[in-house]
């Protein structure tokens, strides 16, 4: 499965759970492979017409402002095709750093590990919507 | 008080995205053998991609010089880079949060100089840019000694 470099970047493979696409992401990515994996997975939801995209970062050991763009405009793009995006497993001092870096990926859900991400999508579908105003117990 | 700095100690091209690559886990190697934590090497690791990404964006590509430093108490790590492109003509828009001129989110100047410890531009419009960061070893502060 090793692909010639640099002719071809490492490219992040999709896979399909159900209704879900997982993402799983590890150690260094570069650029040219994120920007080909947000259009891979843009493609991936409209043709399968999942209704998740669970995001395993849990093997990332830095997201900085180029990666964390990228991750929002995937979860974007999907929202718009109907599809959930969860951001599974970041690491502690990579969430610290992104706070101190002014990037917290306020539309982003997120989720400690893949299996609560998979919760989350299919349990409780709203719970991840990150703000859904208006729904209040009273 | 004055750093002492040994020689550079290494020099990497920035020219593509698999140089910026290297420059990640260069600086990562660099940071773990300085001993420092495992939130500091992540700070010192992602300022690194955000400014040598400045410079081959901005700057059309360059360098970075890696030095570490020793200040007789601490072990710290400098790290320039340095392009030969359009320079920055104002440099306190560029720290803005939100200003871009490169179609990303603007946060690489600013965040940078907030993950490290000692930040400075030198920047000459037409002649190019060198942005120069220290981190410098956060330990638990040691207790002072001889005080009354």
């Amino acid at each position: 499965m090793t692909v010639p470099w640099p002719s071809r970047p490492a490219q992040v493979p999709v896979l399909a759970l159900g209704d879900v696409l997982l993402v799983t992401l590890q150690g260094e990515l570069l650029d040219t492979a994120a920007e080909q994996l947000q259009q891979d997975i843009a493609q991936r939801v409209a043709r399968s017409g999942a209704t998740g995209v669970v995001i395993d970062i849990s093997g990332v050991d830095i997201v900085d402002s180029f990666l964390g763009r990228v991750l929002a405009e995937i979860a974007a793009n999907a929202r718009l095709m109907a599809a959930r995006t969860v951001l599974a497993g970041m690491r502690p001092a990579v969430a610290m750093t992104l706070v101190e870096l002014g990037l917290t990926l306020p539309g982003l859900a997120t989720a400690l590990d893949v299996e609560r991400a998979l919760e989350l999508l299919s349990g409780h579908p709203l719970a991840a919507v990150p703000s859904d105003p208006g729904k209040e117990d009273t | 008080m004055e750093a002492v700095s040994r020689p550079v100690t290494a020099e990497l091209p920035i020219g593509s995205d698999a140089d910026l690559s290297r420059v990640r886990q260069r600086v990562r190697q660099a940071a773990t053998d300085l001993g420092f934590g495992l939130a500091q090497q992540t700070k010192v690791v992602t300022a690194a991609s955000e400014l040598a990404r400045n410079t081959l964006v901005h700057g059309g590509g360059g360098l970075m010089e890696m030095t570490s430093l020793d200040d007789g108490h601490r072990r710290g790590l400098r790290l320039s880079f340095v392009d030969h492109g359009p320079g920055i003509r104002d440099v306190e828009l560029a720290l803005t949060d939100g200003y871009t001129s490169g179609g990303g989110l603007g946060l690489g100047l600013g965040g940078a100089r907030r993950l490290m410890q000692h930040f400075t531009i030198d920047t000459t419009p037409g002649q190019g840019t060198t942005v120069t960061v220290e981190a410098w070893e956060q330990g638990v502060p040691t207790a002072r000694r001889g005080t009354p």
